[in-house]
């Protein structure tokens, strides 16, 4: 095993607190090395103090937390120690960051290749041509495609997986012997992700990088990591090797992280029902306008010519990365939206135009969960009066004691406190809030819900339990779901059929297994291939 | 870009109109031109013979809207709207009420009222930078604080205080430059200092406290974070990668104002005895000149609407990210 | 003084200011069903800043209400009089004027300098033996309860414990109930107490030796200056919430349906703020209120007394002054209309059919309202200011109401007087900053609270 000597950074003792509060510590004794070439991976789910261990160490804290305790060993010094010029000759120099949000990490007025320029022009002697030269080398070692071009744009005008190589390049500029990687790729579509890991992972060898790995994402960790911390609470409860701890985790908190992955190898049966919802060449396209008299001079094709159906008691997910007009879908068929051509008919009914009030008896049969959680509820009415709403706009013609009734009959159903329904939406938890809106859609009864990434804002243990209630409510009362995500991981066990959505069209239909297994489109087995596997 | 210029100098027409028709309604549908006649003329003392006399001489004697009586089209453009209201348009102000034309007026005060404004505007935004950045660098300590207290003390002092005591301080007790008074040509700066510093002084609460803030917000975002990781020194976190992204919301703030320059400063040029616009149109409240109140009303609007335009060119020259559309 | 002798007067500020405070204080209760908008309230009133900026706030409040409960008195009849018909004298008092004892009442000549004895410009005057001399003639009303005129600095003194000490009384009596009530509080008490105290003791003092000198001196006209800028906090605090108050509504409800409905209500609405915007404001409210002034000469018969035409252009003021600061309240409310009308909660309430009415009664406006409260509290200050530079430009209050502005105007060549005169300046400017200083300190917690920017959740 390699010991301390052999380690470039090594954390001893951290603690951080919040300023002049004698609250709980954000982080109690952390201690960890990491060694060139090797990624050690710090896993946890938010506010577990990940990111706060990243920036304590670069000393990048913000005001609010204070570091109270702990030696930050690097390069046979005490980081903790050195003077605030020492530091910023270390950071980006020796020791390089890349955060989660890569457009927003980035100055939005200045050109890509200033910022990877501007690193080089602190911490080396190179002149203007030098630099240049060595920018537009960096951006051809990160995958940025015609680098001679792309230095002199500006980062929004980068795709998301672009402006993480930009970053990436920031950091690498200078050859630094540490990589800290802040949840890199939490912000990308699955086949970016891929990308962008398997370029950490060789830049991790080819360099001999220390890198840092900050992740709530197993999958992830699985496939790039080769040391594993997991972080609870502000502690760090576990290391191990990757393989020991995806075998055998020491810890309880460990193995309910590994376990709340969602199941892959079993796939839930297709049935065949009749439809229930049938979206026959839906189009919906939002008009560009251009010129003084702002003529439409072409069309934005965000849903184009889609097909599908979705039976009584089926679960339908629709699969798609962002942008792909999957959540554009949903909206069509809640007639939230206008759609540009195609029929929805729902039980025979067409619905797609349906005026506000002619659609409003239908209103109750089809119902929608959406993916913000914080969002989702009216800050400022009590959980009560949420999931009442759609029973008094309604008419479903219940007395107030009835609706009452009701409410407490449903949140029990959803496995929250009755007690709790006059609360607050701010002061229950987000896969509480995720429970609470499934309550509000169940309360009118429907027969279809739209599930619009219910789970994608939600950490992996909370998932489980939104899903799983999703499919015990499905057996119990039979409803039908359109179930719209990025995450093919949840897939499986969740979905009868699965539809594959790419740039507004599906490419692909079938029952989950043929889908999953034997798929006939490239672009499904790209994102299959994609997908980080535990 | 072109287009949208365009689109924007013909929507400027509609709001015109719309001012138009708003100064019209106040100026003689509230009060109807023999009512004005009559509060200058001296309310109750007066014959109608006299009231007659002020309305014909002044080209007030038509039908509002609509001459029936007139032939042809006289019948829309013999009318004190089309006469009165529509010549804005053509930039034919007609004549003030005491017979000087309003055009010649306006174009000969322009000068000091420039003079005046331009310097203070420049200085102005400069200082408040300057002290909003140095706030900013010492932030979260007691100095912050202290700024603070002393940027929203400094705002709530009514500009009148900042222009009376400084006028006794810098001119009387001190006797360093002349209380008031203009001169034309370069000696004018001795006149222009003490309202220059003045305005600028008086600004420093409001501007250098919004400044902040506005510094403040681009500090905490996540590109000032990856500046540091980079290795940035505070400053140059600070110059190079804070300011020119506070930049720009400080940009609408300040660009629209800049064609408003010319209207001049109301309360600096009255007390500083000034002949700029800023007089020129308090002397016209004060004399209750409409003929000149409703000319400014106008010009102030287009000034207006320019800076709105304006404001938006800049915008996409600072903001790589904004395209007009 | 006995009911009968007097004659309430209604003027129309007066009706809005209570009816304003009524429906704040009611709006207020309302809000504190809501844990989260208490939790912000406490958060403003629990640093000490906030507690001293509201107390002193509310005590120019205090002032400004009990100075809008105007009565006229009855005139002692006079020989020759029909002993039936009761005749009301010509000016208006508040109840105000009553509390202040006698201090409107003293008149002197001309210029006296605070706390002065003698007249602060020469005079002719006869001595003893009848010889004309030039000199500072007596004061009528400052210090004639003295029998020796070289008292004045040692009466001075205790005139001023007197008047502490009836304060503090004053003071501690308000503040019994409330000690009693809450010992345990988070919130600041102490500070409260001690800033009443403090707010308290000053009133006594003014008070009590205000009617025995002229405090802050008396003007060219020979009015007591602390009087007239104790009448002038009305004016102010009037200005600073009226104005908001009368045009909210309207933005309230254009700028609300422009960023929900969108299309040509939001092009209509947008046409309607870019026009007013665009015109220079100060020249707005100069046409406005001169057109108005013009519109009231013309119609005396409108009025009974002096007083209600200038409440009338008063009032006229309030409006322009609301319809120029209204422009940005709506583009304000437009936009987080736009971006709360996106949100998952809106498209929620669609989903199930929720009527727009409901939808902006029960999801828009409730979050809009941090808005809507930080606009009127950051406006406030700014009127109060604005109505200075407006009276000094003449189009203004009336000249004959008692306004901080009408009192710069007057005084703004003393201090080039030889020698300087230099406390109606101080006087207005005093009463004035305190004002606008609480008033902005308070304004910056409370946008600082209720800005879901700085919320501590996720």
């Amino acid at each position: 095993m390699q010991d301390d000597k052999q380690a470039v950074l090594s954390v001893r003792n951290l603690s951080v607190e919040v300023t002049n509060s004698s609250a709980t510590p954000v982080l109690k004794d952390i201690s960890f090395n990491l060694y060139p070439g090797e990624i050690f991976a710090l896993v946890g789910e938010s506010g577990s103090g990940k990111s706060v261990t990243s920036l304590a160490m670069m000393r990048l804290l913000p005001e609010a937390l204070t570091i109270t305790g702990g030696t930050v060993l690097f390069d046979g010094r005490d980081l903790f120690c050195a003077t605030e010029e020492e530091m910023t000759a270390v950071r980006g120099n020796r020791i390089a960051m890349i955060f989660q949000e890569a457009l927003t990490s980035l100055n939005p007025v200045k050109k890509v290749g200033a910022q990877i320029e501007e690193t080089l022009k602190l911490h080396s002697q190179l002149d203007t041509k030098e630099r240049r030269a060595r920018v537009i080398e960096l951006l051809e070692e990160v995958g940025v495609p015609h680098p001679e071009t792309r230095i002199d744009w500006f980062p929004h005008q980068l795709s998301g997986g672009q402006q993480q190589r930009v970053m990436i390049a920031i950091a690498l500029a200078c050859e630094p012997d540490v990589l800290i990687a802040d949840e890199p790729t939490t912000a990308l579509d699955v086949t970016i992700q891929k990308q962008v890991l398997d370029l950490i992972r060789n830049l991790a060898r080819s360099r001999k990088l220390a890198v840092l790995l900050i992740t709530h994402d197993m999958g992830v960790v699985r496939e790039t990591a080769q040391r594993v911390g997991v972080m609870y609470r502000g502690e760090i409860i576990e290391e191990d090797p990757c393989e020991d701890f995806f075998r055998n985790p020491q810890q309880e908190y460990s193995r309910r992280l590994i376990n709340s992955l969602p199941d892959q190898k079993h796939f839930r049966e297709a049935c065949h029902p009749h439809p229930l919802l049938e979206v026959k060449g839906l189009k919906v396209h939002f008009p560009q306008r251009k010129g003084v008299l702002q003529r439409i001079h072409d069309w934005t094709k965000a849903v184009d010519d889609i097909t599908l159906s979705i039976g009584r008691a089926e679960t339908l997910a629709l699969v798609g990365e962002s942008g792909c007009g999957k959540s554009s879908t949903g909206h069509a068929i809640l007639n939230l939206a206008s759609i540009t051509d195609g029929s929805i008919t729902f039980e025979g009914q067409t619905i797609s135009g349906m005026s506000r009030t002619a659609m409003l008896p239908l209103r109750r049969k089809i119902q929608v969960i959406f993916q913000d959680p914080y969002s989702s509820m009216n800050p400022r009415m009590t959980i009560q009066r949420v999931i009442e709403e759609g029973m008094i706009s309604l008419k479903m013609g219940l007395t107030p004691e009835q609706r009452a009734e009701r409410v407490i009959d449903l949140l029990q159903r959803v496995k929250l406190e009755p007690e709790h329904r006059f609360r607050y939406p701010h002061e229950f938890s987000g896969g509480q809030r995720q429970r609470i809106a499934i309550a509000r859609a169940l309360a009118v009864e429907p027969e279809m819900i739209i599930c619009d990434e219910p789970t994608s804002a939600l950490d992996v243990s909370t998932r489980a339990e939104v899903l799983n209630l999703l499919q015990e409510l499905q057996r119990d009362l039979g409803v039908s779901y359109l179930f719209i995500t990025h995450d093919l991981s949840i897939i499986p066990q969740l979905a009868h059929r699965v539809a594959v959505m790419k740039d507004g069209k599906i490419v692909e239909v079938g029952t989950t297994e043929a889908v999953l297994t034997e798929p006939r489109h490239s672009y499904t087995r790209e994102l299959l291939s994609a997908v980080p596997h535990v | 870009m072109f287009a949208y210029i365009v689109r924007r100098l013909f929507y400027t027409i509609p709001i015109l109109i719309g001012v138009n028709l708003i100064t019209f309604f106040l100026f003689f549908v509230v009060n109807s031109p023999a009512d004005v006649a009559r509060a200058h003329l001296g309310e109750k003392y007066v014959t109608q013979q006299a009231i007659d006399n002020w309305v014909a001489e002044k080209g007030y004697d038509r039908p509002l809207m609509f001459n029936s009586h007139a032939p042809g089209t006289d019948k829309i453009t013999d009318t004190i709207f089309f006469q009165k209201s529509l010549g804005l348009f053509t930039f034919d102000f007609g004549q003030a009420d005491d017979g000087r034309d309003i055009t010649t007026d306006v174009l000969t005060r322009m000068g000091p009222s420039l003079a005046l404004a331009v310097p203070s505007f420049i200085i102005g935004i400069w200082v408040n930078i300057c002290v909003a950045l140095v706030v900013v660098m010492f932030r979260c300590t007691q100095l912050d604080k202290a700024a603070v207290a002393l940027f929203v003390s400094l705002m709530s002092i009514s500009g009148l205080f900042y222009i009376i005591g400084g006028q006794y301080l810098v001119a009387t007790v001190w006797r360093l430059v002349p209380i008031s008074g203009f001169e034309p040509g370069w000696m004018a700066w001795k006149f222009l200092v003490l309202p220059v510093v003045i305005g600028v002084v008086s600004g420093i609460g409001l501007g250098a406290r919004w400044y902040r803030t506005l510094f403040l917000e681009a500090a905490d975002q996540d590109f000032a974070r990856t500046a540091r990781a980079k290795g940035v020194s505070e400053l140059g976190v600070l110059f190079r990668h804070v300011l020119p992204n506070a930049m720009l919301p400080i940009l609408t703030g300040v660009v629209v104002v800049i064609p408003a320059l010319f209207m001049g400063s109301l309360l600096m040029e009255a007390f500083f005895g000034i002949p700029g616009l800023g007089s020129y149109m308090l002397d016209a409240i004060r004399a209750q000149d409409f003929a000149i109140v409703r000319t400014m009303v106008f010009v102030g609007s287009v000034l207006y609407i320019f800076g709105l335009i304006l404001t938006d060119i800049s915008y996409t020259l600072a903001d790589p990210r904004v395209r007009l559309n | 003084m006995d009911i009968d002798s007097i004659k309430p007067v209604i003027l129309w500020t007066d009706i809005l200011i209570w009816l304003l405070v009524i429906s704040l204080s009611t709006f207020l209760f309302t809000l504190r069903k809501n844990p989260e908008s208490r939790a912000q309230w406490r958060q403003v009133f629990s640093s000490r800043l906030g507690m001293v900026t509201f107390i002193v706030i509310m005590s120019y409040i205090v002032l400004a209400l009990i100075d809008s409960l105007h009565f006229r008195k009855v005139l002692p009849p006079t020989a020759g009089q029909d002993a039936n018909t009761v005749y009301y004298s010509n000016t208006v008092n508040s109840v105000l004027d009553v509390l202040l004892g006698e201090m409107s009442e003293r008149k002197e000549r001309s210029y006296s300098a605070p706390f002065s004895l003698k007249s602060f410009t020469k005079e002719n005057m006869n001595d003893a033996e009848g010889v004309l001399y030039r000199g500072y003639p007596d004061l009528h009303h400052a210090g004639s309860h003295l029998t020796d005129k070289t008292q004045h600095k040692s009466d001075l003194l205790l005139q001023s414990l007197i008047g502490i000490a009836k304060g503090l009384i004053a003071g501690l009596l308000l503040c019994l109930p409330f000690r009693l009530a809450s010992k345990q509080s988070e919130l600041p008490l102490f500070t409260g107490v001690v800033t009443v105290l403090i707010v308290c003791a000053i009133l006594g003092w003014m008070i009590h030796v205000g009617n025995l000198y002229h405090v802050l001196g008396t003007d060219r006209a020979g009015n007591d200056t602390l009087y007239d800028s104790i009448k002038g906090i009305r004016t102010g605090v009037l200005i600073g919430t009226l104005s908001t108050l009368i045009m909210m509504p309207i933005a309230i409800i254009l700028g609300i349906c422009s960023g929900y409905f969108k299309g040509w209500v939001d092009d209509g609405v947008q046409y309607i703020y870019i026009t007013l915007s665009s015109i220079p404001g100060i020249l707005l409210i100069a046409a406005a209120i001169l057109q108005f002034q013009v519109f009231i000469n013309l119609n005396p018969g409108f009025f009974e007394v002096g007083l209600e035409k200038a409440d009338a252009r008063f009032l006229g003021l309030c409006f322009i002054l609301g319809i120029t600061s209204w422009a940005g309240l709506c583009r304000l409310l437009r936009a987080e209309t736009l971006k709360i009308s996106q949100l998952p909660y809106v498209q929620a309430a669609h989903a199930f059919g929720v009527s727009h009415i409901r939808i902006i009664r029960q999801h828009i406006l409730p979050n809009v309202m941090h808005i809507i409260l930080i606009t009127f509290v950051l406006d406030f200050s700014g009127l109060v200011l604005a109505e200075a530079v407006l009276s000094y430009i003449g189009v203004g209050v009336d000249s004959t109401m008692p306004s901080w502005g009408n009192m710069i105007n007057l005084a703004r060549s003393e201090l080039s007087q030889e020698p300087v005169v230099w406390w109606n300046l101080l006087g207005a400017f005093f009463f004035m900053f305190t004002l606008v200083l609480a008033a902005n300190l308070f304004s910056d917690l409370v946008s600082e609270a209720f800005n879901p920017k700085n919320r501590q959740e996720r």
